[in-house]
């Protein structure tokens, strides 16, 4: 492996976030019954014209700005020509010479090197519908809903060299359409999907070696490991004596490898011509200015400024500012609690593991900023342990309930008199005589297990510099 | 005076296979001799001098930028849409499967 290079490049499907479809009114919402949302433009019935929705445009176009492409002077459609039972016009809308934005970049920050991605093109298609397939009886099952859909094609060049790069990349993409919000990236309900092409070469080698072409990539673990396992399947035939085959295969994520996908006999032939239904689309330079200065600040920028007005470490930056949702709610904290190093641990931590586990966003639950800065506020103030905050952080999510009315109902104060403690502490001493012969022998360990003692009688409530100094004039004393 | 020239028969076929048509050996030769005519036809255009023209993509070159705005409308009933359908299962399309 290490005598080859990688070469990566992405071709990134984005449904658009719209509410109707990109040339008809019907609804785009997931998941309804099955062909309940189409009408006879987007099943192509005769006489029906399609006309651009005015959203899924403007959504194309700040997209292609944000990923710094250049604007098409004159956008127009094109018919795209096959037959899949998927396409019930036996064409798709889609766009072929004059895309509508092209020579763009993305830059991905990557082993703390900065690397710019070149973007191809960005086109504006629309979707295919679902198909089901039942093999037990050879047949297959067919609903339109999806038919129709806006989506917009982001085709990058080969400019990545290894899987890492490509995951990086489709994270910062993603990151972009998000602070956009001109699309969910949902990629288990299909609003973000990846094709790889991907070739290996002999290190120091000019020309591409042949590609293949991976599909079925479903999350961002599987666009990782789909890559690694096809990079290393091309070295391995290479290193053989064999030659690389142009080809389309298919990511098996249950087995964990990508397998050939059944090759037509007769190579795409899509006749290609202009969509005569469709007028064409200019968009002049003061829109696009206009445009350009609406765009909201992007990963990239907030990360910076994260770094320099936060203090914060790059990678602590780079956490906060992949989801928008995210570095929004750091942002609110921060003006209720001024600790933006402890608000960051905490987002990157405990809460990110709670949303992990509910796969929601913190957006949808009922933890807001006032809570979290309530509960850093009873922490600094010692009122409740480092330890207790943690435990108590679910149930804030779950009742929206603030901190301190769960500190105050359920008593988790921590305990600070020292009186209090001190009948405790003596229970301890009196149950670990072993442990104070230890301390006295030179055994500091010792200490710090009475002191746990202590914290597992008061059930963690006990303020643990206070029992501390109080065990250890006991212990010193007493010698 | 219709052209002599003919499209070879593997490009007919090859258009027929990708418009999913069956052509019999007869149609095959009639459609060799009728595209060429249609192309020879277009090919007349090639004769024009387009220079300072600018390439037309719509018919209608002075319309531009028509939108729709990004509301819901009443789609059919899937009973409807079914209606049109050869075969159904439930509320899906039903085809013979098209992959293995
Ligand atoms: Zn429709």
């Amino acid at each position: 492996m290490k005598d080859y290079e990688i070469v990566i490049g992405l071709e990134a499907h984005v449904q658009l976030l719209t509410q109707s479809k990109v040339f008809c009114g019907c609804s785009t919402k997931f998941g309804l019954a099955p062909n309940s949302s189409t009408c006879p433009v987007c099943l192509g019935l005769p006489g029906a014209l399609p006309v651009l929705n005015e959203k899924a445009f403007l959504h194309a176009i700040k997209t292609a700005l944000a990923l710094k492409c250049r604007i098409q002077d004159i956008i127009k459609f094109d018919r795209k020509n096959y037959y899949y039972p998927d396409l019930p016009k036996n064409f798709q809308i889609s766009q072929y010479d004059k895309p509508l934005a092209y020579n763009g970049y993305l830059e991905i920050e990557h082993n703390n090197a900065k690397k710019k991605i070149r973007i191809t093109r960005v086109h504006l298609e629309e979707d295919a519908g679902k198909l089901m397939h039942d093999p037990g009886k050879g047949l297959s099952y067919i609903d339109f809903n999806r038919t129709g859909i806006p989506l917009l094609e982001i085709v990058s060049e080969p400019d990545m060299r290894s899987p890492d790069e490509g995951s990086a990349y489709l994270q910062d993409l993603k990151s972009i359409l998000q602070y956009l919000k001109v699309s969910d990236c949902n990629m288990e309900e299909g609003s973000l999907r990846c094709d790889a092409n991907i070739s290996v070469r002999p290190k120091g080698e000019g020309s591409l070696g042949v590609k293949a072409e991976l599909k079925n990539m479903n999350s961002f673990k599987a666009v990782r490991d789909a890559l690694s396992y096809e990079a290393e399947r091309q070295v391995e035939l290479l290193r053989k004596g064999e030659s690389v085959v142009q080809e389309t295969r298919l990511w098996n994520e249950r087995k964990g490898i990508t397998e050939l996908m059944r090759t037509k006999e007769e190579t795409h032939d899509y006749r290609y011509f202009p969509e005569p239904d469709l007028v064409p689309l200019t968009v002049d330079k003061k829109e696009i200015e206009k445009i350009k200065r609406s765009l909201p600040e992007l990963p990239q920028a907030k990360k910076k400024r994260f770094t320099a007005l936060y203090g914060l470490g790059k990678y602590d930056a780079g956490v906060l500012t992949r989801d928008m949702e995210i570095s929004n709610f750091f942002e609110e904290t921060i003006k209720l609690f001024d600790k933006p190093k402890k608000i960051a641990n905490w987002l990157s931590g405990d809460i990110a593991s709670i949303l992990n586990e509910r796969k929601t966003t913190i957006g949808e639950t009922r933890f807001k900023p006032a809570h979290l800065a309530e509960l850093l506020e009873l922490i600094r103030a010692e009122e409740i342990s480092g330890k207790i905050a943690k435990e108590i952080l679910p149930e804030i999510f779950r009742l929206g309930i603030s901190p301190k009315e769960i500190v105050r109902s359920k008593g988790l104060k921590q305990i600070k008199d020292a009186g209090e403690l001190t009948s405790v502490i003596d229970d301890v001493l009196r149950e670990n005589k072993k442990s104070i012969d230890d301390y006295k022998k030179g055994k500091k360990n010792a200490l710090i297990f009475l002191v746990g003692q202590v914290m597992r009688k008061t059930k963690g409530r006990a303020n643990p510099k206070i029992v501390n100094e109080i065990l250890k004039k006991r212990l010193d004393d007493g010698g | 005076m219709p052209n002599k020239k003919t499209i070879d028969e593997k490009t007919v076929k090859h258009v027929a296979r990708l418009s999913r048509i069956n052509l019999s050996k007869e149609e095959v030769s009639l459609y060799q001799r009728q595209l060429a005519d249609i192309l020879g036809y277009i090919n007349k255009l090639n004769e024009l001098d387009t220079k300072d023209t600018l390439p037309t993509s719509h018919p209608l070159g002075n319309l531009k930028n028509v939108f729709r705005k990004d509301t819901v409308k009443k789609s059919l009933s899937a009973e409807d849409v079914l209606k049109n359908a050869p075969a159904r299962k439930d509320d899906f399309f039903k085809v013979p499967k098209i992959i293995e």
